[in-house]
């Protein structure tokens, strides 16, 4: 018995290896840790500001804002809570474009592989008539700089770039993009919720002026995201929906203590961890793509090898069909994409945008390494993965022999 | 020692029920985005639909019906701004995320006794030429007074209106049943039935085309894009269950806050409660000492270690008027002097004897002072 074997077996009955980092991660421990009483014994709304439980809340929910202002060198009155990412990007494209169609903007610019929640956002707002511009990438994923300067004029409300991509992986250059806003005078939003904590992420280097972050891609909990807004110079939103007025106007709600303290803690964490943990999982993403394609030659990268997050490979295995691959792999939790769309048959728009052919998009897969990813994982997925895809290539050329009229 | 305390605000938040935070604690262990297609996300998946389901059934709906948000305040809207070419018609007590959910609402207005006019919501139906959409509170969140919301659906139905509920205060304190309401579409709220903070429900009847506030992934059927909030959802369904098993304890609940009535009465016969001859929640107290800012009130208690407020906890920590008491007819000197005593099921008698002692002393000084 081989040691692949042997892996193979000790994992039979065990729960699959997580490689989905980029749909979901689990709430560390620490994070859970400090959660925890917030959710019990210190249970006060933070508007009850009048009473002891309801400050204690408070201040918790200031402490959290301040950390999270932290990790993107944000001040702590930048940071708006929202129920997450999703929110965060709908309250900074429509919000910001509704607020300045007053002053005759009216035309948003955005890019193909963009997260559905903002490309859906933006699409909401040409219904409303906005005029929508969504720029092409190319065949690494990376948005052409000067295609979108070109794109920019007067009349546009806001810029929407995000900063990491959830399927690919790939880093667009939000510095640039920054500074050729700025220097345009054009809002400049990014959807930073596979970004933050992974990459540095600092809001006046970069010049962004409203950023999405996502509490659950981080090792914080569902159900919290933070929109940072800008002061100085002031990004101006129409907020989504009103109410008590929390969050200063910009987003009504009472504000869920547990969730903001953990995200927090889950910022302080990743700033705290960042550097050496990226470090770690580029030795891991490398391990795995070089093991892999050691098996596999004719496996392909999909997205620039480099600027990408340290935790992301996106494959594909010609000829293997990424829905009869995963079935192929129980011992694997893995996806061919975006988990909000992973129930959809149909080939990634992401890669289908950087002109990946379509049987090629439908044979991908994409493998998030993560905080809890140890290198025996790693090993034991290259040799499920590579098992995998030569049983269903294999199997896929019978069927098609079959198939063939002789 | 730590000094003693009595919480009394259960309208502004509601500790976790135990069994709600052993269901958010199990479920934050737990990693998955109920959206992925492997077992994480599958179980994730089976875990979100059972807490679906359980919060359907506190209100008597399908599973389906049940889109989940997070929390009141974004079901009202979704529910208010989803429906777009409808006329909005609200009360004028509904809560600020019911109020200036849309700019152009038109108000129903309450009698003194703190109910909605029905004679003048149908009054304002028939003379809509377009088809509305009526937002009608089961119970206020300040006084606690209970609405007539199958009534105001029947007026609404038979003049082709909608009806909202906003049953944020009501669910979990009274049996609810949808249907038995009329009500096409009904907000609640985890936290204030001893669920967590952060999520909440709009249930939707039937099959109403309601247009998103989020847009994105097609979860909650396309009504609501998102990451679903699991560990708050499951902690949400699991208070529905153990609020619907804990419907009993009301009566104790009342009689504590009868007493409390009753006692702050004896101590001033000036004092002036609000709703107390109409159906109210069996656990709000809204009582005026006249005289003595709210404010003042509640920063006394609070010194004495006696948590209530002075109407809703919202943003700003200012103490406001009430829009409640001044729909009411109140007259803005005495409403200025209103607080919100608000029971739950882990109030004890020491936590009213408590607050009739602080609220006592107060009321014992600042007469005293006037004298």
């Amino acid at each position: 018995m081989n040691a692949s074997a042997a892996r193979f077996r000790h994992r039979a009955n065990s729960a699959p290896v997580y490689l989905d980092y980029q749909a979901t991660t689990p709430v560390d421990r620490r994070v859970l840790g400090e959660m925890l009483p917030w959710f019990t014994e210190k249970f006060g709304n933070p508007g009850s500001v009048t009473h002891a439980y309801g400050r204690e809340a408070e201040a918790a929910v200031e402490q959290a804002r301040a950390e999270v202002a932290a990790l993107i060198g944000a001040e702590a009155r930048e940071i708006v809570f929202t129920s997450g990412a999703t929110e965060s990007n709908n309250l900074a494209i429509k919000g910001a474009a509704h607020f300045h169609r007053a002053f005759d903007k009216d035309r948003v610019v955005t890019v193909a592989t963009e997260h559905k929640c903002v490309l859906e956002s933006a699409l909401a707002l040409e219904r409303e008539g906005f005029r929508l511009t969504v720029l092409p990438v190319d065949a690494q994923g990376l948005v052409d700089l000067d295609a979108l300067g070109a794109a920019i004029d007067e009349r546009t409300a806001i810029v929407s770039v995000m900063a990491a991509n959830n399927e690919i992986g790939v880093l667009q250059p939000i510095a640039e993009i920054g500074a050729l806003c700025r220097a345009r005078g054009v809002l400049f939003h990014s959807d930073a919720a596979q970004a933050v904590g992974k990459v540095p992420v600092d809001v006046d280097a970069m010049n962004i002026d409203l950023l999405s972050i996502s509490g659950h891609k981080v090792y914080g909990p569902k159900g919290i995201g933070v929109l940072y807004v800008r002061r100085r110079p002031r990004a101006r939103l129409a907020p989504l929906f009103d109410g008590g007025g929390q969050e200063r106007g910009v987003r009504s709600g009472t504000l869920p203590t547990p969730l903001c303290v953990g995200l927090g803690a889950a910022a302080r964490i990743a700033g705290a961890e960042m550097a050496a943990e990226a470090e770690r999982l580029l030795g891991l993403r490398r391990r795995f793509l070089a093991a892999i394609q050691a098996r596999l030659p004719e496996v392909r990268l999909n997205g620039d090898p480099e600027r990408r997050l340290p935790g992301n490979l996106n494959l594909s295995f010609p000829g293997a069909p990424a829905l009869a691959l995963m079935q192929a792999c129980p011992g694997l939790a893995l996806s061919t994409g975006s988990a909000c769309t992973a129930a959809e048959v149909e080939p990634s728009y992401v890669l289908r945008a950087l002109g990946v052919p379509e049987a090629l998009a439908a044979a991908s897969l994409r493998l998030g390494l993560g905080r809890y990813t140890t290198d025996s994982e790693v090993d034991f997925a290259v040799d499920a993965l590579a098992a995998a895809a030569q049983l269903v290539a294999a199997r896929e050329r019978v069927t098609a022999a079959e198939a063939r009229p002789t | 020692m730590p000094p003693r305390t009595a919480y009394l605000d259960w309208n502004a938040t509601a500790p976790l029920r135990p069994e709600a935070a052993a269901a958010t604690a199990e479920a934050l262990g737990h990693c998955g985005n109920p959206s992925s297609v492997h077992r994480f996300g599958r179980d994730a998946r089976r875990a979100l639909e059972a807490a679906r389901a359980q919060v359907a059934a506190l209100v008597g709906a399908a599973p389906a019906e049940v889109v989940l948000t997070s929390g009141g305040t974004e079901a009202n809207q979704l529910a208010l701004r989803g429906l777009p070419g409808r006329r909005v018609m609200v009360s004028a007590i509904e809560h600020d995320s019911v109020r200036q959910a849309v700019p152009d609402a038109a108000v129903v207005p309450v009698a003194p006794r703190g109910i909605v006019d029905l004679h003048a919501l149908d009054r304002m139906l028939a003379a809509e030429p377009r088809p509305a959409l009526v937002s009608l509170m089961l119970a206020n969140n300040e006084t606690g007074i209970i609405q007539p919301v199958a009534e105001a659906a029947q007026i609404a139905h038979a003049r082709g209106a909608l009806l909202h509920c906003d049953a944020v205060q009501g669910a979990g304190k009274l049996p609810l049943d949808r249907a038995r309401l009329g009500a096409d579409l009904m907000t609640l709220s985890a936290h204030k039935l001893g669920g967590p903070p952060g999520v909440g429900a709009l249930v939707v009847a039937g099959d109403l085309p309601l247009m998103p506030l989020h847009n994105g992934g097609g979860q909650e059927r396309g009504r609501r894009a998102g990451t679903e909030n699991l560990p708050g959802i499951a902690g949400f369904g699991a208070a529905c269950a153990s609020a619907a098993d804990g419907l009993g304890d009301y009566g104790a609940i009342a009689a504590l806050r009868d007493a409390a009535e009753r006692r702050l009465g004896a101590i001033a016969p000036d004092a002036v409660v609000y709703g107390g001859d109409v159906a109210r929640l069996p656990n709000t107290l809204c009582i005026a000492m006249p005289g003595v800012a709210a404010a003042t009130q509640v920063m006394a208690l609070d010194l004495a270690g006696v948590m209530v407020s002075a109407g809703a906890a919202c943003s700003s920590g200012k103490v406001r008027r009430s829009h409640v008491l001044d729909a009411m007819g109140v007259p803005a000197a005495e409403a200025e002097c209103a607080i919100r005593i608000s029971l739950g099921w882990s109030t004890a008698a020491a936590d009213i004897d408590h607050l009739v002692e602080a609220w006592g002393a107060l009321y014992a000084r600042t007469r005293a002072s006037a004298a």
